[in-house]
């Protein structure tokens, strides 16, 4: 044959430009592939590598490949890869796409992969409506290590695990896929498509170019289905295992559309431009603040304390917002500060307690574990911390009467029904704010400006804000004309 | 400068995005819910990407494919998530894809309960996922370490291409102190390796597997170098009183701020009394303790567990000084005067400390 005869021929259907011209997993199998004689997958790739081609997107496409027997594809596919964890690739796939809106993001999956291991991955993606493609290939088989039972494996079809075949009582039925993602909202296409004669493999590769295609228009979630033979692991030669795919597989899982939403899809809409990076620490509410004319003078003043405080109480009495005032106008008059909360079942079952401490030297323990101020807004909570308090220390107790039981000598009482004074002031609520109050006016602790400072950093309605500020001043009241003083 | 009041658990967050975190995938858990929560308020208005995913398990994949995509990308949860999430770490450790997890712990073993617990460092520290892999550990002890030490763990993943976990105990994600930030917000460049869907990045394959075992040989040991590297550039500890210290007291996270109170209390009552907090779990900072071998005598571990740090030390000290141990487990804290109440009873059975000369004499 001379050189010239072939000049006369032009090449209409070559190798895919998106595959590499060598396939550099072995050194001696430059130009094969690890697929076996007859495998379904170098069919399946050539119909994705022509789709990446004809859409003119082989730069912007990324490759997930999974775990399974495709766990190579990267060595065949000039893309960008990525190589997933077994049945995770939808979740890696959804990442890459919302990271990087103008790729293209395929994964691809085997059956044991995408509908086993990966059943939650797969449903979760789909009804998301993830803009990605998934191509599933379905032999009914875990083929990668040797020929297991998967979801897919048909009643009656031998496998390793099933010596004796699938039964529906014990492995339950084959799993459609197809079907079972077609009752979700969210995905846009859903194709069973097979390889069990030519005619059926054009329409295999229509399918996977259309999956494509609503990607590159934005359009959502595309999944194609592809019954594909294993000669290899069914133990048939190729010609009679696509025939197998044609004649018996179909029984199973027929072929057909069973989602097209592609004509009322709406585009998956672009990502809002990112603000200018130097607003970032104003939308984050952490740029840096000058401190306010004659603050540092007026923390110059503030008196020497170390207090070690524990509030205790129901839930719903404002135990955790008591603690979190009293640290906030701490931080405000220049006090080192710390509050830990009691969370978690505790904040369920009823009670409630916070530590609070306040400094002029750096805290070390924020763990209050001998309060000097204890405020016990019901009983439970005094006889639950009541012996733990300081020698010398204060215990602030919402109540008519002190236990008797209680009465320690060594340690300071105020014991007062603040729950009732604040209900004359208008709100329950407000007991919490009474208590702080006293223990405000008890201590000296704190100046009047750093404690408003406080309540309008915390306390957004300012009709609260107004009641809070007159139960501060009645707490500090009622301590004044205390007894204890 | 005015700091502000706020939850650690908030400050991961904000210090977060500050260093250039723009992808938030995860899945709620209590004590760690509130950096989710705070995430998704913050990601969406600077640009970045937040998901709450279906699981732990797809979170961490989530992860493996935002870092694949070149993104500072981190998660959060706890123990039985954190659980969950070795498949992952363990996948991106091989692949050399940098994230950060903060691991904020609680009781366990299974569901244990939510209270703080320290019982997941071997978890965390020893790498729980599968093969020869470690995960750089930072541990803060305050609201300001949160934030600090995420801007940290941020650089340390990209510069040697791992996770980082953020391990701190429930207590230090949940309390509020005061806290400040850096000034400005920072945003890294894309990576070169990574995979973005561009004619510049198609070659890129990001990649766990190495089928020969020369490769894979050779690849273990490139993350070998790596974190031998790491053991010479980032380790950190904080040393307190230790410079003629008899008695160290040893201890990570929420535990290192009660043994400052009782490191206080103890020198107050004559007692030679330091404090070594370990701010690397990984690496561990065992040159700190081989210091402190010539004047210690007795190094006190203490932990919100049975014990798994002290394991660490007594490897660090390998039989040098005797090693004691305090250890409260399932919420319980060891007190403030638990802790002090040991160390007086530790003194009081010391021998009293042999005098320079004879100290001389037992080295010859």
């Amino acid at each position: 044959m001379s050189s010239g005869l072939i000049a006369e021929y032009e090449v209409v259907q070559g190798k895919a430009k998106s595959f590499y011209d060598t396939y550099e997993r072995k050194d001696e199998l430059q130009h094969q592939t690890h697929y076996c004689p007859g495998c379904g997958h170098g069919t399946i790739h050539k119909m994705l590598a022509r789709a990446i081609d004809e859409l003119g997107i082989q730069d912007r496409t990324i490759l997930v490949s999974p775990v399974g027997c495709s766990v190579f594809a990267y060595y065949y596919f000039d893309v960008g890869n990525v190589q997933a964890a077994h049945g995770r690739a939808p979740a890696v796939a959804t990442a890459l796409k919302r990271s990087r809106r103008d790729s293209i993001v395929v994964s691809y999956q085997g059956d044991g992969d995408l509908s086993a291991i990966g059943s939650a991955e797969i449903l979760h993606a789909a009804n998301r409506g993830e803009n990605i493609t998934v191509i599933f290939v379905n032999n009914a088989i875990y083929s990668m290590t040797g020929g297991q039972f998967a979801p897919t494996t048909l009643l009656g079809q031998k496998s390793t695990t099933t010596p004796l075949g699938r039964s529906a009582q014990h492995e339950g039925y084959p799993l459609h896929v197809s079907e079972l993602l077609a009752t979700l909202e969210a995905p846009v296409y859903i194709e069973r498509v097979a390889l069990g004669d030519n005619k059926q493999i054009a329409q295999a590769a229509k399918a996977i170019k259309r999956a494509m295609e609503n990607q590159v228009k934005g359009l959502g979630f595309s999944l194609i289905e592809v019954l594909s033979p294993c000669p290899t692991v069914w133990k048939m030669q190729p010609v009679q295992a696509q025939q197998w795919v044609h004649d018996v597989m179909e029984k199973t899982f027929p072929l057909g559309v069973f989602k097209d939403r592609t004509k009322e899809a709406h585009v998956w809409p672009a990502r809002d431009a990112a603000p200018p990076l130097e607003t970032i620490p104003e939308i984050l509410g952490v740029a840096h603040e000058e401190l306010p004319e004659g603050k540092a003078e007026m923390r110059a003043q503030v008196k020497d304390v170390d207090l070690h405080v524990r509030v205790a109480g129901f839930g719903g009495q404002g135990v955790l917002l008591l603690g979190e005032v009293l640290a906030e106008a701490g931080l405000d008059a220049g006090l080192e500060v710390s509050w830990l909360p009691s969370y978690g079942p505790e904040m369920r079952s009823g009670t409630s307690n916070c530590h609070v401490r306040l400094s002029k030297e750096p805290i070390d323990s924020p763990l209050v574990t001998v309060p000097n101020v204890l405020v016990a807004m019901n009983e439970p909570s005094l006889r639950k911390f009541d012996a733990s308090v300081k020698p010398g220390g204060w215990v602030i107790y919402n109540g008519d009467a002190f236990p008797e039981d209680c009465v320690r000598e060594d340690v300071h009482v105020l014991a007062l029904p603040f729950t009732q004074v604040a209900n004359e002031l208008g709100d329950t609520r407000a007991a919490n704010m009474v208590m702080l109050g006293a223990l405000l006016e008890m201590t000296g602790a704190l100046p009047q400006e750093s404690v408003d400072a406080a309540l309008k950093r915390l306390v957004k309605n300012p009709r609260f804000v107004e009641l809070d500020e007159r139960a501060l001043a009645r707490g500090r009241e009622l301590y004044r004309n205390s007894a204890v003083r | 400068m005015r700091k502000q009041l706020m939850k650690g658990n908030e400050a991961v967050v904000k210090s977060a995005i500050l260093a250039g975190c723009r992808g938030y995938y995860g899945y709620p858990i209590t004590p760690a819910s509130e950096i989710a929560e705070t995430a998704a308020e913050y990601l969406p208005k600077v640009g970045g990407e937040f998901l709450q995913a279906e699981s732990e398990v797809a979170a961490i994949n989530m992860l493996y494919g935002a870092s694949s995509a070149g993104v500072r990308c981190m998660t959060a949860s706890s123990g039985p998530g954190i659980s969950l999430m070795q498949e992952g770490i363990s996948y991106m450790a091989g692949a050399e894809l940098p994230c950060v997890v903060a691991h904020i712990t609680r009781g366990g073993p299974g569901l244990g309960n939510i209270a703080s617990e320290q019982g997941d460092y071997h978890q965390a520290v020893k790498a729980g996922g599968n093969g020869c892999y470690k995960t750089p550990v930072l541990a803060p002890y305050s609201v300001q370490e949160m934030a600090d030490l995420t801007a940290l763990a941020f650089e340390m993943a990209d510069r040697y291409r791992t996770p980082v976990v953020l391990l701190a105990d429930g207590f230090v994600g949940q309390m509020m102190e005061p806290v400040e930030f850096q000034e400005k917000a920072t945003v890294p460049q894309t990576p070169r390796w990574a995979v973005t869907g561009t004619a510049e990045t198609r070659g890129n394959l990001i990649t766990s597997l190495h089928m020969g075992s020369d490769d894979l040989e050779a690849h273990v040991r490139h993350l070998e170098a790596n974190y031998e590297l790491a053991a010479q550039n980032e380790t950190r500890a904080e040393e307190w009183m230790t410079e003629d210290a008899e008695i160290v007291l040893v201890g990570y996270g929420i535990v290192g701020r009660i043994l400052k109170a009782v490191t206080a209390e103890a020198r107050a009552a004559g007692l030679r009394v330091g404090l070594l907090r370990p701010i690397t779990l990984f690496p561990f900072p065992t040159r700190n303790f081989q210091r402190l071998v010539s004047r210690a005598r007795v190094f006190v571990v203490v932990e919100m567990s049975t014990g798994q740090l002290v394991e660490d030390v007594r490897l660090a000290l390998n039989g040098a000084r005797p090693v004691e141990f305090l250890g409260r487990a399932g919420g319980n804290v060891p007190s403030h005067e638990e802790v002090m109440a040991f160390v007086r009873e530790l003194a009081g059975r010391m021998q009293p400390a042999m005098t320079r000369d004879e100290e001389r004499m037992a080295h010859v």
